[in-house]
C-alpha cells in the first residue's frame, strides 16, 4: 500500500448510503473488540462497542505506516470520544469523526453500521 | 498603531511572538514575522526526534493557525534581504517592501563550515534544519550500514554522532582539540566520556585536523596527515556556528569583529528602533548557542518596547546537560576552576566510565562548578546549589559520592531551595512560581503545572526536578498524590490490585461499573489486564479486547502486520531433535528465523491465520508458548555451567530451567528476566536481569532489579551464599512483592529507585518479613507455579479463541497488502515508505 491507496476509503454519511452491504452476524464480532471485513477490494474495521451499545466501522487501513490493522486495535474513549488505538505504535483515532486524536495524521474513513435480524451491515456510497 | 517586524521565525523568534501576545497592549501593535524557511517555527532543540519519528508536527511550536489567531501575518519561505534604517522600511527576496516602527532580527545562526578543500562534495552535511535532516537521511540510506564522520566533538557534534548511528551507519567522531566537549569537560572527564562513546560503538579520533575531504564527487574519506585517513562515506560537519549577521552589513549596524550584531542589555543594537535576540546577537562579546539565553533576550525586548525597565542579566549562565546520546554528560558553573580559584573533588571509576568532579571554594562554603559523566542525576540539584549560592554539607565530596552511613540525602530536599532558584531555565520558571502553581491555583500534576508555567517545556532537563517539586507541593497540602492510571480510574495500578483482590471483581467491565467512569481506553485496559491475570492467573485468552494487541493474539505484531513465534526454550537448552522440529515447521510457513537475544529462536512472518496451524505443530512437538509477547517472565539465561566449562562452581543451566519453568507465565507490571552463571566470570549476564544467580564458593549469590534496555542498570547484590531454595524462596517473595505494587510499564530497577527505603528495605521485607506478609506472598507464587497453562495450548484446542485467528471474518482470503523483499536468502518485510 502508499499513500496514494488512501484514496479507496471514502468517508461515507448515512444519508449516502446507496448499498447495505451484509458482512456477518453479530456473534462473529467480539465484544468490545473489532474483527475485519472485506468489501470488494476494501478492507473495514468493523467494532462492536457493546458497553455503550453501539457499533463503528472505519477502513482498516491505519494512514501512519499504511499497514491494514485497525481492526486488531484496541477501542476505548477518550473524554466522550469513542476511539480505536492502532496496534503498531497506538495512534489513536475518532470513531466517529475519523480525525487522529493523538497527532496530525490523515484522518480514516468511517462508515455507517445498522443491525438487522442478528446481521451486522455496513454502509457504502459504491 | 505601532508596526514591529520580527526577521527570523526560528526558536527565539517565536518565543518573541509568544510572550508579546501575552501581554495585555499587544493590540496597539501589529506584528508582522519573516522566516526565510518554508515552515514555522519548530523545536530545533530536539531536532534529532525527527530522526526517529520524521514527524514534523511533533517538533512545531505552534501550528500556523497560532499566528492567524493572535492577528501575526506570517511570510515564510521569504528571506528579508535589505534595511533602510533613514526610511525604516525592509525589502524581501521577492522584492516586497514594508515600514516598520521596531524592528526585531531573529536570524539565528549557521552552522559554520571550515574551509577544507572538498567539503563541497557529495555526502557532506550541516544539521541544523528539518530539510538538513532530509538531505542526510536519504543520502544514509543509500549508503546503508557504510562508515559516516561528525567533523567536531562538541555537543551538537556528539548529537550527531548518535544520530548518524541510529541511521544504521558505523559512527566516527572527528574533533581537533585534544579532547571531547573542549568547553565543557576537562582532560579526564573526556576521557570517560570516550569510553562511553566507545561502549556505544562510536569511534572518537581526537587531536585531528582535516587536510581535505577526498573523494571523487562523492566523499570518501577524510585526510588528516600525509599518511593519515579516515574512510568514511558520509560526513556530517558540526564544528560551531556563525551568526547570521548579513543583514546588519546592509545598514551598518555595530558587529564583533568575529561577526555577531553588537547590543546592550536593552537587546537594541546600535540603532535604537533596532534589536537583536537569539544567536544573532552579540551580548558581552559573547554569541550564546542555548535557548535560554536567547528566550531572555526575547523577554527583554518585548518589555522595552513597551517601554518598561526590564533588563538583561549581567552573566548567562552556559550549564549545559547533553540529552539524547545515552550516556550522562553535564558540566556547570566554571568546570576548569584552577587549584588557586577553588578545591577540586574528583571521583573516578574508570572501568564503570564515571568522572564526577565538583569544584569548592577554598573557604568550602560554595559549589563554582563542576563536570559529570557517566552519571548526572544529581544535576539540577547540584546546579541549583551552584546557582543560589547555598550552603554545602559538612563532607562536600558526599554531593558525588552520596551520603555513606545513616539516613538522609547529602543533596538536602528540593523544598529547601529558595523560593528564586530558577528550576526552568529555559523559560524562567522559579521554585516559588512552580509550588505556588500547585499550592494557589490547584495544579495538580506535572501536566498542569507546564501548562500553567511553561516550565520543562524547553529542553526539558528540569523534568525530574518539577515532578519533585510537585509532588513535595502537594505533600505539604496534606495531599496524597494520586497516582491516576487514565481518566477512567482515580487510582493506582496498587490500589486497582487491592480492589479486584479484597471485593472479588472478576472482569474489566465489572471494575469500570464498580469503580471507574466511563468506557475505558487502551491506557487502562491493558493495565488492568495485567491485574487480573496477577490476581487470579488467568490467560489472556479470557477477556481478550482488554488485552494490547500483542496479547490478545498471543503474538508479537511485526511491521508489516505479520506475527512472529517465539516457544519457549528454557534455560536456553535445546535438543537436536527439537531444533530439527523448528525448523521444519519454519521452513513449511516459510519463516524468517533469528536467534533472539535470549536465548531462543523467533520466527517471523507468520500472517495471523496461520498462528494456530504453526502453534498446533509446535505444541505437537512439546513446545510451549514462550510470553515473548506479554509483560510477564520472558527468558532466564544461562551459561553452560559445572556440567561442562572448566570454571563452573555448579549447574546453571538446571537452575535456569528449573527458574524459568517456576515463574513462566505469570503477568507482572513489566517483563520480567532472569539469569544464572556458574561462576563470577558471569557468562550470563545474571547482573542485567530482573533477577540473577551466580554460583560461588559456598552458594548462590542473589542479585534483584537489574535490566539492560533503554537505561542500563546492573542488579544489586541482594544475598550472598546462599543454598537454592532459599535463594529460590527469596526470589518468590521479592517478584511477588513487586507484582503487587509496582505501576504498570514499571520494571523492577526503576520500582526499587521509587521504593522508599530502597534495597535495605526490600531485604527487611523479603529476608526478614517486616511487614509480616512472607507468607502470603509464598502461597501466592506457589499458586502460580501449579496453575501454569500453556495459554496457546489452550487457544488452539477451545474452538471459539481458535476462530479468532482469521484476518477477514466475512471471507477466506488473505491480506493481499503484505508484500516481502529478499534478505539473504530469508524474507523481510517490505520498508515502509
Ligand atoms: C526478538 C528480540 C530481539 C532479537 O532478535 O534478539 C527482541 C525483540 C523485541 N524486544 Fe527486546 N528483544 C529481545 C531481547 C531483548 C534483550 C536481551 C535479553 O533479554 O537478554 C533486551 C535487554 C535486556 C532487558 O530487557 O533488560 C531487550 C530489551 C527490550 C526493551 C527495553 C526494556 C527496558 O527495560 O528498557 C524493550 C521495550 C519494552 O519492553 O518496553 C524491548 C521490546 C522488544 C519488542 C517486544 C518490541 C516490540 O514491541 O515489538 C521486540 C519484539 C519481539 C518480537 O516481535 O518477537 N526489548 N530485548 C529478543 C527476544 C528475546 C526472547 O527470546 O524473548
Ligand atoms: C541539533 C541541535 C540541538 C540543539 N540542542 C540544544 C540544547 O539541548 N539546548 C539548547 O539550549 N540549545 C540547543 N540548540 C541550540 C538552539 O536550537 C538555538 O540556540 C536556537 O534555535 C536559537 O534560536 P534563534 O531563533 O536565535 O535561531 P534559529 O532557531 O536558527 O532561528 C533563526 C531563523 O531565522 C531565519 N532567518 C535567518 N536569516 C533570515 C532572513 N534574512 N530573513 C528571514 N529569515 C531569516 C532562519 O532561517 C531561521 O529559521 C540546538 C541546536 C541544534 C541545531
Ligand atoms: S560463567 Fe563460569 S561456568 Fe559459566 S561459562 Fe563462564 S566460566 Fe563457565
Ligand atoms: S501503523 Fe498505525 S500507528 Fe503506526
Amino acid at each position: 500500500m502508499t499513500f496514494a491507496d488512501l484514496g479507496t476509503y471514502q468517508a461515507t454519511k448515512p444519508e449516502d448510503v446507496k448499498i447495505w452491504f451484509k458482512a456477518s452476524e453479530v456473534s462473529r464480532f467480539p465484544k468490545n473488540g473489532g474483527a475485519c471485513i472485506k468489501y470488494k477490494d476494501k478492507q473495514i474495521a468493523v467494532f462492536n462497542f457493546t458497553r455503550i451499545g453501539k457499533w463503528y466501522a472505519c477502513q482498516n487501513l491505519c494512514p501512519h505506516k499504511m499497514e491494514m490493522v485497525l481492526s486488531r486495535g484496541m477501542i476505548g474513549e477518550e473524554g466522550e470520544n469513542p476511539k480505536i488505538a492502532c496496534p503498531l505504535h497506538k495512534n489513536t483515532f475518532s470513531l466517529e469523526t475519523g480525525e487522529n486524536i493523538n497527532g496530525n495524521l490523515e484522518a480514516i474513513a468511517t462508515y455507517p453500521v445498522k443491525i438487522e435480524d442478528n446481521f451486522v451491515y455496513v454502509g457504502f456510497s459504491e | 498603531m505601532k508596526t514591529i517586524l520580527v526577521i527570523g521565525n526560528g526558536m527565539v523568534g517565536y518565543k518573541f511572538c509568544e510572550k508579546f501576545m501575552a501581554q495585555e497592549r499587544k493590540s496597539e501593535f501589529n506584528v508582522i514575522v519573516f522566516g526565510e524557511e518554508p515552515r514555522v517555527a519548530y523545536d530545533r532543540v530536539h531536532l534529532s526526534e525527527y530522526f526517529e519519528n520524521e514527524d514534523e508536527e511533533k517538533l512545531m511550536l505552534a501550528p500556523r493557525s497560532w499566528y492567524e489567531e493572535n492577528n501575526i501575518t506570517i511570510y515564510t519561505n521569504e528571506r528579508v534581504t535589505d534595511i533602510h534604517k533613514v526610511n525604516k522600511t525592509i525589502t524581501t527576496l521577492s522584492e516586497k517592501t514594508f515600514s516598520y516602527d521596531y524592528l526585531v532580527l531573529a536570524t539565528g545562526s549557521a552552522p559554520f563550515v571550515p574551509p577544507i578543500q572538498g567539503v563541497d562534495k557529495k555526502g557532506v552535511f550541516v544539521y541544523r534544519t528539518i530539510e538538513d535532516l532530509e538531505e542526510t537521511m536519504a543520502f544514509a540510506k543509500k549508503i546503508k550500514g557504510g562508515k559516516a564522520a561528525v567533523l567536531g566533538g562538541g555537543l551538537l557534534g556528539l548529537e550527531a554522532a548518535k544520530a548518524v548511528k541510529d541511521m544504521g551507519l558505523e559512527p566516527h567522531v572527528v574533533e581537533f582539540a585534544p579532547r571531547l566537549m573542549p568547553r565543557q569537560l576537562d582532560d579526564d572527564g573526556s576521557a570517560a566520556l570516550e569510553s562511553k562513546m566507545k561502549e556505544l560503538g562510536i569511534t572518537v579520533h581526537l587531536n585531528k585536523a582535516t587536510q581535505q575531504i577526498l573523494g571523487n564527487g562523492s566523499i570518501e574519506g577524510m585526510e588528516f596527515l600525509e599518511n593519515e585517513k579516515l574512510d568514511v562515506e558520509m560526513l556530517i560537519i558540526s564544528a560551531g556556528i556563525r551568526p547570521r549577521d548579513e543583514l546588519a552589513k546592509t545598514c551598518n549596524l555595530e558587529m564583533g569583529i568575529r561577526g555577531g550584531i553588537v547590543v546592550d542589555n536593552t537587546m537594541r543594537t546600535s540603532d535604537p528602533s533596532i534589536f537583536a535576540i537569539g544567536e544573532v546577537a552579540l551580548y558581552n562579546q559573547m554569541i550564546y548557542g542555548l535557548v535560554a539565553p536567547g528566550y531572555e533576550m526575547a523577554q527583554v525586548a518585548v518589555d522595552q518596547i513597551l517601554g518598561n525597565e526590564t533588563r538583561m542579566s549581567a552573566s548567562v549562565d552556559m550549564s549545559t546537560k547533553l540529552k539524547l546520546i545515552g550516556v550522562d554528560v553535564a558540566s556547570f558553573g566554571n568546570p576548569f576552576a584552577t587549584e588557586e580559584e577553588a578545591h577540586a573533588i574528583v571521583f573516578e571509576n574508570k572501568l564503570g566510565g564515571l568522572y564526577k568532579r565538583i569544584n569548592v571554594s577554598k573557604d568550602g562554603k560554595t559549589l563554582l562548578g563542576g563536570i559529570l559523566v557517566g552519571e548526572a542525576d544529581d544535576y539540577n540539584m547540584l546546579l541549583q546549589l551552584y546557582q543560589n549560592k547555598m550552603a554545602l554539607p559538612e563532607n562536600p565530596e558526599d554531593l558525588i559520592l552520596g551520603a555513606r552511613g545513616g539516613e538522609g540525602a547529602a543533596m538536602g530536599n528540593v523544598m529547601d531551595l529558595p523560593d528564586e532558584a530558577v528550576v526552568c531555565s529555559c523559560e524562567s520558571v522559579t521554585k516559588g512560581a512552580i509550588c505556588c502553581s500547585v499550592i494557589d491555583d490547584g495544579n495538580e500534576s506535572v501536566k498542569s503545572v507546564a501548562k500553567a508555567t511553561k516550565a520543562t517545556t524547553g529542553c526539558g532537563g528540569c523534568k525530574p526536578m518539577v515532578a519533585d517539586l510537585v509532588m513535595e507541593s502537594l505533600k505539604s497540602l496534606g495531599k496524597t498524590v494520586k497516582v491516576r492510571i487514565c481518566e477512567h480510574f482515580d487510582y493506582s495500578r496498587q490500589e486497582l490490585y487491592d480492589i479486584v483482590k479484597l471485593r472479588e471483581i472478576k472482569d474489566y467491565d465489572e471494575l469500570l461499573d464498580t469503580v471507574g467512569n466511563g468506557n475505558g481506553c487502551e491506557v487502562c485496559k491493558p493495565a488492568v489486564a495485567a491485574i487480573f491475570a496477577s490476581v487470579y492467573n488467568e490467560t489472556a485468552n479470557k477477556q481478550e479486547t482488554i488485552q494490547d494487541s500483542n496479547d490478545r493474539y498471543l503474538a508479537n505484531i511485526q511491521r508489516n502486520g505479520t506475527y512472529s513465534v517465539v516457544p519457549r526454550v528454557a534455560g536456553g537448552e535445546i535438543t537436536p531433535k527439537q531444533l530439527i522440529a523448528m525448523g521444519r515447521i519454519a521452513q513449511k510457513y516459510d519463516l524468517y528465523t533469528k536467534i533472539t537475544g535470549g536465548q531462543r529462536i523467533d520466527m517471523f512472518g507468520a500472517k495471523l491465520h496461520e498462528l494456530p496451524l504453526i502453534w498446533e505443530e509446535l505444541i505437537a512437538e512439546g513446545f510451549e508458548t514462550g510470553q515473548a509477547y506479554g509483560k510477564s517472565l520472558r527468558t532466564v539465561k544461562s551459561c553452560v555451567g559445572s556440567t561442562w566449562c572448566r570454571y563452573g562452581m555448579d549447574e546453571s543451566v538446571s537452575f535456569a530451567i528449573e527458574i524459568e519453568n517456576r515463574y513462566k507465565g505469570i503477568r507482572s507490571p513489566h517483563k520480567m528476566k532472569g539469569g544464572v552463571s556458574g561462576c563470577i566470570r558471569e557468562c550470563a549476564e545474571a547482573r542485567c536481569k530482573d533477577f540473577g544467580f551466580i554460583a560461588v564458593e559456598g552458594g548462590w549469590n542473589v542479585y534483584v532489579c537489574g535490566n539492560g534496555g533503554a537505561n542500563p542498570k546492573h542488579a544489586e547484590l541482594f544475598a550472598e551464599k546462599v543454598d537454592k531454595e532459599t535463594a529460590v524462596k527469596y526470589i518468590d517473595r521479592f517478584l511477588m512483592y513487586y507484582i503487587k505494587t509496582a505501576p504498570p510499564l514499571i520494571r523492577t530497577a526503576a520500582w526499587l529507585e521509587k521504593l522508599e527505603g530502597g534495597i535495605t528495605y526490600l531485604k527487611n521485607v523479603v529476608i526478614n518479613d517486616s511487614l509480616g506478609i512472607a507468607e502470603e506472598l509464598d502461597k501466592e507464587m506457589q499458586n502460580y507455579a501449579d496453575t501454569y497453562k500453556c495459554e496457546w495450548k489452550e487457544a488452539v484446542e477451545t474452538p471459539e479463541i481458535r476462530s479468532r485467528y482469521t484476518h477477514f471474518i466475512n471471507s477466506d482470503e488473505t491480506d493481499s497488502n503484505i508484500e516481502y523483499v529478499d534478505l539473504r536468502g530469508q524474507k523481510m518485510p517490505k520498508a515502509w515508505a
